[in-house]
């Protein structure tokens, strides 16, 4: 997040896409409520009506895979209206005319035929944003998880840079993460572009820097993403260490997942539990757990908080960082001497550049937000206050694409994906605590009543649910929340592994997963079958 | 200090002291340590002042005035502690004390839970009155696993019903009735399931007398050992809310919000609040494992396991070089696991094969 969590209740325009923060983030989403009460106004745009949905000034249900036409069409309202900000434009940014030219073509009645929803509306939802002194975007994975995912935050930014809704109280760009510390897996530099504290692999300076360290030679080009290392199980890689991750069930097409690790030579898996990923190890390492284990993490609004012990582990359960550096010295390599996690946090701190005013005590009672750049610096809770990381601030051309896959005579209804409030990715946590499953015990299919009808369904009865990778059977529950055409579920569980249907396409710069649109086939089972499921 | 900085005085407990525009005398006294008991407050909540334990003696006052009410003006002289004021409190604390079933209860029960019995003492209320323990009309038709309804002890303070409503904007509890017939109940009085409820627990953290509690703690009454507070973090979604993680022995018991944790400041979801099972849950791996001859995985000791590791990694790197090997972090883990992992992977091989599943 650009800015910090306190500052969610400050907006006068608070514009919601892709989040459905009411369930995924719920203690952020009361912020809103705050602010709403204080006056605020809200735009909305999901395909689903989601309680967001209900408390939004304006919704926009819009298709899914829909959102870069929109945020076109808002800008070019905002700059046919005259709602720009002239000023930070000149001041902050680079190269805004031609971004502004290129945005005349973008007519909101343009959108309207790919969005599905009304000119007017956009129109409505443009000038409420732009009108704002205030206006800050708060977006989850129904931005990212699109093949545009990287043209949808562009698209974000210049609606941001355009209206000068950044560096200060109350704006910004503000992604709401989805797990504790996959800010912090990001900041350390478990990602195939940069190393700790994001200095790029492929800039010569902190390659000169790292191999110093190392006392090795690195490569000079960056890693391959995951995605990439899946496909190529078998015939170029060859061994994985995975740690905490259940790749099988949270990855897309889990078949090809399946597939790519069982073509390893040799799989090493760090847990605490024996996921299905697990299962297919050749060595199982037992983890300690949250309330067992001294740590750092950072959240989404990159503050850099503690985990303490509180709890032993059971048995022979070791802390991560311990398993992964016996291994290490195992195979010889050098520089895993650590005797602690303030050890390894301290040496983080002293590489990295956005955690060099950090140490392990420093941090101690929550206080910093990364970054720090210097010994005594207080941290910075809203980022681009003066100026951008590179200077001024760039517009992107971006234009609009169709998803990897459309709907068809095969597949007519788009089916997309996310999370529900009581339970948590793969349910690994959350299946096992006593109680949840009293609030939600099983997967369901969210379809609109009419659908229901319409295709021939009975709600709560099991339907089968087809893409052209696969097919799962799930529970329908007819609910006004999906538009007509378009079906919802989780992926939380894994006797309904709706990874077998996802996986159509892939951004071409950071290799998300398309997990928001997959066009779907939806039936009803005949009764022989339907007995079987129940 | 108020927006517009303008500082004004008053007179408290005989000192002269300064405020801004819209503190009220509560919040004055607060900073200058006075301990005003209270009930129904909530730091977090608009003031409600229903309880009347907060009364100070004003200056020109008939009355004694509910401090946590009462704006500050320039010129009052307030007494916080005298006699008077405290022989009020007590009384109204005997009032309170002898309506309910028991003051003292488990801490289990939740953050605030401790609050009523803390007054008692303090002011000596305990009456003889009360009935002692009994069971009480829980509403025991409420199956839910989360929330204990104990309305017994419950003195009408309304701090749950505020809680949800202003933290969070929930409103899926009701006071209905008045005075002592009063009763906090859900929309329609049903079930908390079946209200707009979402088990996020603040209601229990708030309630001062435990009639509000939280089921899943309470497991672990018997438990003689103490109970530790330890501060961390809650383990799911990215908001990072502070927790206070409680234990009993080795066992993990229950979970407080940190009131002072600056993502969260004092609230929890039904995740970060109830979801802990998990960690000591049987189905936990205590061993390292690894695949047999006869295909299936063993548990075995830590060299065992780390040799056999090693030695794949290591057969690895020599039939298909240092680009065949690949690792894959999480968002879950600890900073530490993820540093250590890129390290093994960039150190150990040059090359930066590693990702984390924040694409998936
Ligand atoms: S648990 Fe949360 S939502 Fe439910 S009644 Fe209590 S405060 Fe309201
Ligand atoms: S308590 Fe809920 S909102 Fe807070 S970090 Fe945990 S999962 Fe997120
Ligand atoms: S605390 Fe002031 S009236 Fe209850």
């Amino acid at each position: 997040m650009s800015n910090p969590l306190s500052d969610m209740d400050k907006p006068d325009v608070i514009f919601c896409i892709g989040t459905n923060m009411t369930e995924c983030h719920p203690v952020a989403a009361t912020r809103i409520k705050k602010a709403l009460k204080r006056g605020a106004k809200m735009i909305v745009a999901d395909p689903r009506k989601i309680q967001l949905a209900e408390m939004a000034d304006v919704y926009l249900p819009i298709r899914v895979g829909s959102d870069v036409a929109l945020l076109l069409a808002m800008a070019h309202v905002i700059v046919r209206d005259d709602l720009h900000d002239h000023a930070f434009i000149e001041e902050r940014t680079l190269d805004a005319d031609q971004f502004l030219e290129h945005l005349s073509e973008f007519t909101p009645e343009w959108a309207s035929t790919i969005t599905e929803v009304p000119a007017a509306d956009i129109e409505k939802a443009a000038k409420l944003y732009g009108a704002g002194d205030k206006g800050a975007i708060y977006y989850t994975l129904g931005i990212t998880e699109h093949i545009c995912g990287v043209d949808n935050v562009q698209s974000l930014c210049n609606l941001a840079l355009l209206t000068g809704n950044l560096g200060r109280e109350g704006t910004g760009i503000n992604p709401m993460r989805g797990q504790n510390n996959i800010q912090g897996a990001g900041d350390v530099g478990a990602i195939p572009s940069n190393y700790p504290g994001f200095q790029k692999v492929d800039d010569p300076e902190s390659k000169a820097k790292f191999e110093a360290l190392y006392g090795r030679e690195m490569d000079g080009e960056r890693g391959i993403t995951k995605v990439k290392a899946l496909n190529l199980c078998g015939s170029e890689i060859f061994a994985m260490l995975i740690d905490g991750e259940n790749t099988v069930v949270s990855d897309p097409d889990r078949k090809h997942c399946e597939h790519a690790l069982s073509s390893l030579d040799h799989l090493v898996v760090i847990d605490i539990f024996l996921t299905e990923t697990a299962q297919m190890a050749d060595v199982v390492f037992p983890a300690s757990a949250f309330a067992e284990t001294d740590g750092v993490c950072t959240n989404t609004e990159r503050r850099v908080q503690r985990l303490r012990q509180a709890v032993p582990p059971p048995g022979e359960a070791k802390p991560d960082w311990w398993i992964i550096c016996q291994l290490a010295k195992r195979l010889g390599f050098e520089g895993f001497e650590y005797e602690s996690a303030k050890d390894i946090f301290n040496e983080l701190c002293s590489i990295s550049p956005i955690y060099t005013g950090l140490d392990w005590d420093r941090i101690d009672k929550s206080e910093y937000q990364w970054p720090a750049p210097e010994e005594g610096h207080p941290g910075t809770p809203i980022l681009h206050e003066n100026e951008f990381t590179n200077g001024r601030g760039l517009f992107k051309l971006v234009r609009y694409r169709d998803p990897a896959e459309t709907i068809s005579e095969a597949f007519p209804v788009w089916l997309t994906t996310g999370r529900r409030l009581q339970a948590y990715h793969t349910r690994t946590q959350t299946g096992r605590s006593a109680g949840i499953d009293y609030l939600l015990s099983e997967e369901s299919l969210e379809i609109h009543p009419e659908d229901v009808d319409a295709w021939g369904l009975q709600d709560r009865e099991f339907c089968r649910l087809s893409s052209a990778r696969g097919s799962v059977e799930v529970r329908v529950r007819a609910t006004n929340r999906s538009p007509r055409g378009t079906v919802f579920t989780s992926f939380s569980f894994n006797d309904v592994p709706v990874n077998i249907l996802t996986g159509s396409g892939y951004d071409p710069i950071t290799d998300t997963a398309e997990l928001k649109v997959c066009p779907v086939r939806v039936e009803a089972l005949d009764k022989s079958e339907s007995d079987a499921a129940g | 200090m108020s927006s517009n900085g303008i500082q004004h005085q008053l007179i408290l407990d005989g000192e002269e002291v300064n405020f801004s525009a819209g503190e009220t005398l509560y919040e004055i006294a607060e900073r200058h340590r006075k301990e005003i008991p209270t009930l129904c407050y909530d730091p977090r909540l608009e003031p409600f002042g229903a309880c009347r334990l907060c009364v100070v003696e004003l200056e020109g006052a008939r009355n004694p005035v509910a401090s946590c009410t009462t704006k500050a003006t320039a010129g009052m002289v307030v007494k916080t502690q005298s006699e008077p004021v405290e022989k009020y409190r007590k009384t109204l604390l005997e009032m309170v004390v002898s309506e309910n079933r028991e003051v003292e209860v488990d801490p289990l029960r939740g953050y605030a839970s401790q609050e009523l019995g803390k007054l008692t003492d303090r002011y000596q209320a305990r009456t003889g009155r009360f009935k002692g323990a009994q069971s009480g009309q829980l509403h025991a038709t409420d199956d839910n696993p989360f929330i204990f309804r104990d309305y017994d002890l419950c003195i009408s303070c309304n701090r749950c019903v505020r809680v949800c409503a202003e933290q969070e904007g929930d409103h899926a509890i009701a006071a209905m009735g008045r005075g002592f017939h009063k009763q906090i109940t859900t929309e329609f009085n049903g079930l908390l399931k079946d209200s707009s409820c979402t088990f996020c627990g603040q209601c229990v953290q708030t309630c001062p007398t435990g009639a509000l509690a939280d089921k899943k703690a309470l497991r672990a009454a018997e438990l003689p050992e103490p109970l530790q507070k330890t501060r961390s973090v809650c383990p799911y979604c990215g908001v990072g809310c502070s927790v206070d993680l409680l234990s009993k022995g080795e066992k993990l018991v229950g979970i407080h919000p940190a009131m002072d944790g600056p993502a969260n400041e004092g609230a929890l979801c039904v995740k970060g609040q109830f979801a802990f099972d998990f960690v000591q849950h049987t189905d936990r791996l205590s061993m390292p494992m690894v695949r047999g001859d006869d295909g299936e995985l063993h548990e075995t000791d830590w060299d065992t396991a780390l040799d056999r590791a090693a030695d794949g990694f290591a057969k690895t790197l020599k039939k298909h070089g240092r680009h065949s090997i690949y690792g894959i972090a999480s968002g879950r883990t600890p900073s530490e696991a993820n540093y250590t992992m890129q390290q093994f992977i960039r150190r150990g091989y040059g090359t930066h094969y590693i990702d984390n599943c924040s694409r998936a």
